[in-house]
Formats: C-alpha cells, sequence, structure tokens
C-alpha cells in the first residue's frame, strides 16, 4: 500500500525496465474541479472499501479505497475537489501537496466534457507537477446533449497523454481509464505530455527567476514550478523560498516579482490560450449558449419570487416525507429498545447480576445508544432526500436564491446546505460548515446551525407541547420553529454587526447542468453521513448519558430526588422559579444536554404521567416557557464536540453555547412573566 | 469598460479587467475570467447575486462580486456603445 514512499532513484530505475509484472499496488490520485462526476468515479472503483479520514491537520475529508483487477491493486486516492491549484484555499494546498511530496504514481485528472475549455484549467496546473497524469473525459453523454463534440484521440494526439472518454454513470470506460493507469505506470504507454508555456512577455522573467532560486529549492519541488507559483503571487511558496534563500537573492527576487505584481492573470490567460490550442481540433462546441433543462428549469428555480416558492415547496416535500415515514419507525425503535431496556433491568438482578450494574447498563447504556438508534431512520430519510438534491444540482440553485437573504447576515448562499442539514441533525450541520472557504463565513454558520431545531427537537416539543397544552400544541410547535428561524436570523445580524465584523464573505460558485441522480452516488452519501454520525454522535452521547446516569442513580440508590442530579436541580429553582418552573424541570433540561429526547425521558421519571400530573404543577405560561427554552436551550453534548472540532476554538465554542444559553433563559423568562401578566390581566 | 452587473440578460461582453485582492483575482481567472474571455449576462434580477456564462460554465457571484469584474461591451454588435 505504501509503496509510493519509494525514493526518486527507484523511479528512475522503472524507467529503464519497464516490466508490469513487479507492479503490485498502483497508487492513483483522483483529481478534478467540483461537480465533474469525480465522486462518482470514486465510488465505483472503491464502493463500500472507502476509507474515510481527515487530511493531516486539517478538517477536510480524505477519501480512499482500493480496486483490484488481474492480480494488480490499486490504491486510489480522491484529492479535495479544486478548480485550480494555487494556495488559496485549503483543498488546492492539499491537492498540490499531496501529489509532489506522495508522488502517486499515476494522476486520474477528471474533466467534465460538457464545458472542456473551463475543467482543461486544472490539467494544465497537473501537468506541470511530476507524476504523469491521464485525462478522462467525463459525462460524454451530456456534452453530446448539449452539441459538444469532442474526439478522444485527437486531443490525446494534441496533449501527449492518455485521454479516456468516458460516462460515469452507466460505468462506462472505466476499464479503458483502469488500462491506460497501469499502461502508464508500467511505463508502456509513450508518455510525452506537452506542457503549457506562458507569455512570450513572461518568459524573459521567468528565467531571471529559474536562474535565482534553482540552487536552493529542494526536492519535491520543480524549479520551474516554483518559480511559476512566484510570479502568480502564490503565498505559501512565497514564504518557502524566503526560508530557503538568503537576503541578496530575496531582494533580488522581490524587484522582478514587483515589475510583475499583475502576472496572476495573464497567466492564467496563457492557461486558457493553451487549453484553447489543444482542443481546436478535437472540440466543436455550438456558438449558442445554454440550451435546454437546465435553461428552463433555471427561469423558474433561480428567479426571486418562484424560485422561493419553488425552494418552500420542495423543503415542505422533504420534511413530510422525512416525518410521515420516519417517525413511525422512530416511535417504533423508541419503544422496542424501551421494551429491551425494562426487561433487561427487571431480568439481570434475578440471575444474581447487581441492581445498579443492571440499571447502568439498562438505562445509561442501552438508554443512550438506543436514543442514537431510534433516531437513525428519520436521519436516513433526511439525508437521502438531501443527496438527492444535491446530485442533481438542484442545492446549487437553493443556494443562489437563499443568497440573498443569507448577505445580511454576512452568510452567503453556500450556508443555506449546511444550516438545512441542521434539521435532521446539528452535527452534520456543523460539519458541513466546511464547503465555505472563508473562515469569518464558516465560525459565523457553525455558531448559528444549532439554532436550527433538530428532529430530536422537534420530536420533544412535540411530544411536550401535546402533553402540556393539548390542542393547541400544533399551532405551538409551529410558533416555536418560526421563532427559532427568527432568533437565527436575529443572531446573525448581531453576530454580524457586532462581533465578526468585516465584509460580507465572497460568494462565487459554479452552478451545474442539472442530470439524472445517481443511486450509487446517493447511497454512499447517506451512508457516509449516517456513519459519521453514529462515529461523532454515538460515542459522545454514550459517555455523556453514562455521566448523567451516574449523577442520576447516586447517592440515591436510584431514588432520582435523592440524587446528585436533584441537588443541582434544586440549587437552580431560583432560576427556575422565573420561569415558573420547578425544580425538576431544570433536571430534565440538564439531561438535554446529553441529548435532547432526554427531557422527555427524565421528566417521565420524575412525574410518572407527564401529561395529567405536570399539568396539576405548571400553569400555561409556564408549559410554553419551558417549550420555548427547550427549544433554545444549548445544543446538545455532540454538536458542541463537532463546534469545537470544526472551529479550532474553545473560544467561540464557549461563544455559542453560552449565547444560546442566555437567549433561552431569557426567552423563558420574559415568556412566563409576560404570558402570566397577560393571563392574570 | 463597465460593472458585470450592469449587464441585462442575454448581452454578451468581454473581460477587460478584474478589480480586487490578489486572492480574489486568483480565484476568478482560474475560473476562466480572464482579459478578453467573453461573458454571458444569464440571469440579473436588478439585486442579488446573478448568474453569468463564462467559458461554457454558469457561474453565481455575488452581486458586490460582479461590481469587481469590469468588461468592455462588444465593440461591433447589438449593443454596441465606447467605453
Amino acid at each position: 500500500m505504501h509503496r509510493h514512499h519509494r525514493s526518486e532513484t527507484s523511479l528512475r530505475r522503472r524507467e529503464t525496465a519497464p516490466s508490469a509484472v513487479e507492479v503490485e499496488t498502483i497508487v492513483v490520485a483522483l483529481a478534478g474541479q467540483p461537480n465533474v462526476g469525480k465522486s462518482t468515479i470514486f465510488n465505483m472503483l472503491t464502493g463500500l472499501s472507502q476509507h474515510v479520514g481527515n487530511w493531516p491537520g486539517k478538517t477536510i475529508e480524505r477519501k480512499s479505497g482500493s480496486y483490484e483487477r488481474d492480480g494488480v491493486a490499486f490504491h486510489v486516492v480522491d484529492l479535495p475537489g479544486t478548480y485550480s491549484l494555487t494556495a488559496s484555499s485549503v483543498e488546492e494546498r492539499i491537492a498540490r501537496d499531496y501529489v509532489l511530496h506522495e508522488r502517486p504514481d499515476v494522476v486520474v485528472a477528471v474533466v467534465d466534457a460538457a464545458i472542456p475549455e473551463r475543467s482543461l484549467y486544472l490539467l494544465a496546473e497537473l501537468l506541470l507537477l511530476p507524476s504523469p497524469v491521464v485525462l478522462v473525459m467525463n459525462m460524454m453523454d451530456v456534452a453530446e446533449s448539449h452539441g459538444v463534440t469532442i474526439e478522444p484521440r485527437v486531443l490525446e494526439a494534441a496533449l501527449g497523454i492518455p485521454v479516456v472518454p468516458m460516462v460515469a454513470t452507466r460505468s462506462d470506460g472505466v476499464a479503458r481509464m483502469i488500462d491506460a493507469v497501469a499502461s502508464v505506470a508500467s511505463r508502456s504507454y509513450p508518455y510525452e505530455p506537452r506542457r503549457p508555456t506562458i507569455l512570450p512577455a513572461h518568459e524573459e522573467v521567468l528565467t531571471k527567476l529559474i536562474a535565482l532560486i534553482a540552487s536552493y529549492v529542494r526536492d519535491p519541488y520543480p524549479v520551474e514550478w516554483v518559480a511559476l507559483k512566484l510570479l502568480e503571487g502564490d503565498e505559501e511558496i512565497h514564504s518557502m523560498i524566503e526560508s530557503l534563500v538568503p537576503p541578496d537573492v530575496s531582494e533580488a527576487m522581490h524587484r522582478v516579482l514587483f515589475q510583475h505584481e499583475d502576472a496572476v492573470l495573464d497567466i492564467a490567460g496563457a492557461r486558457y490560450a493553451w487549453i484553447g490550442r489543444m482542443v481546436r481540433a478535437a472540440v466543436v462546441r455550438p456558438r449558442v449558449g445554454l440550451v435546454g433543462l437546465t435553461s428552463k428549469l433555471d427561469a423558474v428555480l433561480t428567479h426571486p419570487l418562484w424560485g422561493t416558492g419553488a425552494l418552500l415547496a420542495v423543503l415542505a416535500i422533504v420534511f413530510a416525507l422525512t416525518y410521515l415515514v420516519g417517525a413511525p419507525l422512530q416511535e417504533w425503535l423508541d419503544a422496542l429498545v424501551g421494551g429491551y431496556g425494562a426487561s433487561l433491568a427487571s431480568w439481570a438482578p434475578t440471575v444474581g447480576v447487581p441492581v445498579w450494574l443492571a440499571d447502568l447498563v439498562a438505562n445509561g447504556v442501552v438508554g443512550g445508544a438506543g436514543m442514537v438508534i431510534t433516531f437513525l431512520p428519520i436521519l436516513a430519510i433526511f439525508f437521502l432526500a438531501l443527496g438527492v438534491l444535491e446530485d442533481t444540482g438542484y442545492m446549487a440553485r437553493a443556494a443562489f436564491v437563499t443568497d440573498r437573504f443569507m448577505h445580511h447576515m454576512g452568510l452567503h448562499g453556500k450556508s443555506f446546505m449546511p444550516l438545512l442539514l441542521g434539521f435532521g441533525c446539528n452535527v452534520p450541520a456543523v460539519l458541513g460548515s466546511r464547503i465555505i472557504e472563508e473562515r469569518r463565513a464558516r465560525i459565523l454558520t457553525i455558531l448559528l446551525a444549532p439554532m436550527v431545531p433538530c428532529a430530536a427537537q422537534l420530536a420533544v416539543v412535540t411530544i411536550l407541547g401535546a402533553a402540556l397544552l393539548g390542542q393547541a400544541a400544533g399551532f405551538v410547535v409551529w410558533a416555536l420553529v418560526a421563532l427559532n428561524l427568527v432568533v437565527l436570523a436575529g443572531l446573525g445580524l448581531a453576530l454580524h454587526r457586532f462581533v465578526l465584523r468585516g465584509e460580507a464573505s465572497v460568494f462565487i460558485m459554479e452552478l451545474p447542468l442539472y442530470h439524472r441522480p445517481n443511486a450509487r452516488t446517493i447511497g454512499l452519501y447517506v451512508w457516509r453521513n449516517i456513519v459519521a454520525f453514529l462515529q461523532k454522535a454515538g460515542s459522545v452521547i454514550l459517555v455523556a448519558s453514562l455521566v448523567v446516569w451516574f449523577l442520576s442513580y447516586f447517592p440515591g440508590g436510584g431514588e432520582v430526588t435523592g440524587s446528585y442530579l436533584a441537588v443541582i436541580g434544586r440549587a437552580l429553582a431560583p432560576l427556575g422559579r422565573l420561569m415558573g418552573l420547578p425544580w425538576q424541570v431544570a433536571v430534565a433540561l440538564i439531561t438535554s444536554f446529553v441529548a435532547k429526547e432526554n427531557t422527555i425521558a427524565t421528566l417521565g421519571v420524575l412525574y410518572g404521567d407527564v401529561a395529567s400530573n405536570m399539568r396539576a404543577v405548571l400553569t400555561p405560561p409556564a408549559a410554553l416557557a419551558l417549550l420555548v427554552v427547550q427549544m433554545l436551550f444549548v445544543p446538545c453534548v455532540a454538536t458542541v464536540a463537532a463546534m469545537k472540532q470544526e472551529s479550532g476554538s474553545w473560544k467561540w465554542t464557549a461563544v455559542g453555547v453560552g449565547t444560546s444559553l442566555l437567549l433561552a433563559l431569557s426567552a423563558g423568562v420574559a415568556t412566563y412573566q409576560i404570558g402570566t401578566l397577560i393571563a392574570g390581566g | 469598460m463597465v460593472p458585470l452587473e450592469s449587464l441585462s440578460p442575454g448581452e454578451t461582453c468581454f473581460v477587460g479587467a478584474l478589480q480586487g485582492g490578489h486572492r480574489f483575482v486568483s480565484r476568478l481567472a482560474s475560473l476562466g475570467f480572464t482579459a478578453g474571455a467573453e461573458v454571458t449576462m444569464v440571469r440579473n434580477f436588478g439585486s442579488g447575486p446573478v448568474i453569468v456564462l463564462v467559458r461554457g460554465a454558469q457561474i453565481a457571484l455575488g452581486r458586490g462580486e460582479a461590481h469587481h469584474v469590469r468588461v468592455h461591451r462588444s465593440e461591433a454588435g447589438f449593443n454596441a456603445s465606447p467605453s
């Protein structure tokens, strides 16, 4: 697997001995711009063998997997989707560092055949790096339907590298791609790439730069590439060179670069000119703009009015589907798990297991882990719906339509998708903030995501609302969801204006052509999200529920009223009185920190029959206050852990948690006081 | 030269200059907004973000971002106007 750590010399040795027999594992890096179907190819090759982790020290997903054919193993690494290889985003840095430092045997550059010029830009950059490149023209069917004709052989002759036409959604061309990769890796392919050149006006300065830095640049960096990146104004390469060269060279270098500060645009222009020459004979594209389905759908879906209406309709369908299908499943699983827990708790002591241990397993482990499992159907359906929307290309339109509103909060449309995920579970919402480039906008999204009511929170307020308020519950729940969204918008505005000040973030986003969703891609999307949820939420919730179990079991020996938890709850009683809430409710809210659903479970333990016994204790304003607090209360422990991980900062995590605590309590007090005033007067 | 967001839907122009920080310019350049590149306005509702067609791809730009892209109106053709 790790043969790619071989040294430069073994690489040369293989050049002279082109026998493919000794090759056991070929390391392949998949590179491509976003929306070119790269993940479809990756999923097809690796399937469930894929391993998802993080790039070292980064919060960007690293996916790798293996594929085997005729005794040859292919270790496939999916590089982050990037438009170019400058250092302007983390993804771009990861992609180029991987190719430079890990030297994959072959880089497969995937391009969208429907927009050949634009997507070949990444190839122009990849060809300057040391690993050989195989070009895959994906979505040939889409290209054809848009009147774009491509002659792969002509392109291959022009570029001097293998060019493989492909329709990944139909698995068409995969075998040819593997052939090409194998023949390049074994040096049996006459690999002679024509590399892009720069404008004649810049050749002299590039030669000057190369002469200046040549003796200082170290492996694995190609000198010419480094010089070009300097000319492009690449900050990372610039500081690397600064640390290597003596002061006089640095000064000379600065003088040269100062005269060519604006070279970045020309270099990009020269790459596009090179692409133009390469595709001239191979690609025929109609002069007219976009036609067909995409254009017709977009006329409605990107319209400020109709597009917003369509978005609301789409969301209504997603939520209806999620809850109509998911909620009964959730209740069924809940009863199942609860039944197991109860029978375990009563059966275990009869065979000699200590009562406390039986209680620990039944309420701590089964209760905690079971809670997580019961929500899986709802999450799976929700992720499935979002996966379909994402894969068809609709999500980009949703981002476009919502950009108008998001702008006021210092966010842009790209924050919409993560926030939407929050309705399923806040954990993936926080993790989803990764797609936002600028740190400021990302932090803002992380802070706002917990304000989105998650599936568990909605379940709690629905059940509690019905128990405490009866008929009015339906309306109240809707009002509470609306309240949360208003608070979210207000908080966003406030944070943008007063805390995370700065320019509204930059909104640049490609709108891919609509296409038929691919079952495999969506299936793996759901699978990966569910696994991530189980790993992140499962472990944290399990530990936290054991802690809560301990606090509720000791020192009373099972009597919650005599436990540490009750002590804490009674200490908070004065605060509760401001909201008309007894100490039992405070305890329930504390346990909801582990998982929102705990509120119901704890109240059940403390009150028995929640509906009748609590109604006797709580006035209607107090009941309403409880629901408001529950809705705005601090995010659950799994979300907090995700917030810390994604923001990389305890400070911002504390700001997020503190804000929601403050908001929840003040809204609770206000609801009770005002409600009592109205009811009394 | 005029700012990109001043184009009406269907209008085609040529990129003249990009204003803004290095990172911003570099990002737009890699997406195909280079000097002389043809840009067609696809959606422009007078406020909010716009969608343009550049090098065969549809790109959504915030209105502020579009403002930093300066374009030449086509010299020959229906919309000819000196700039």
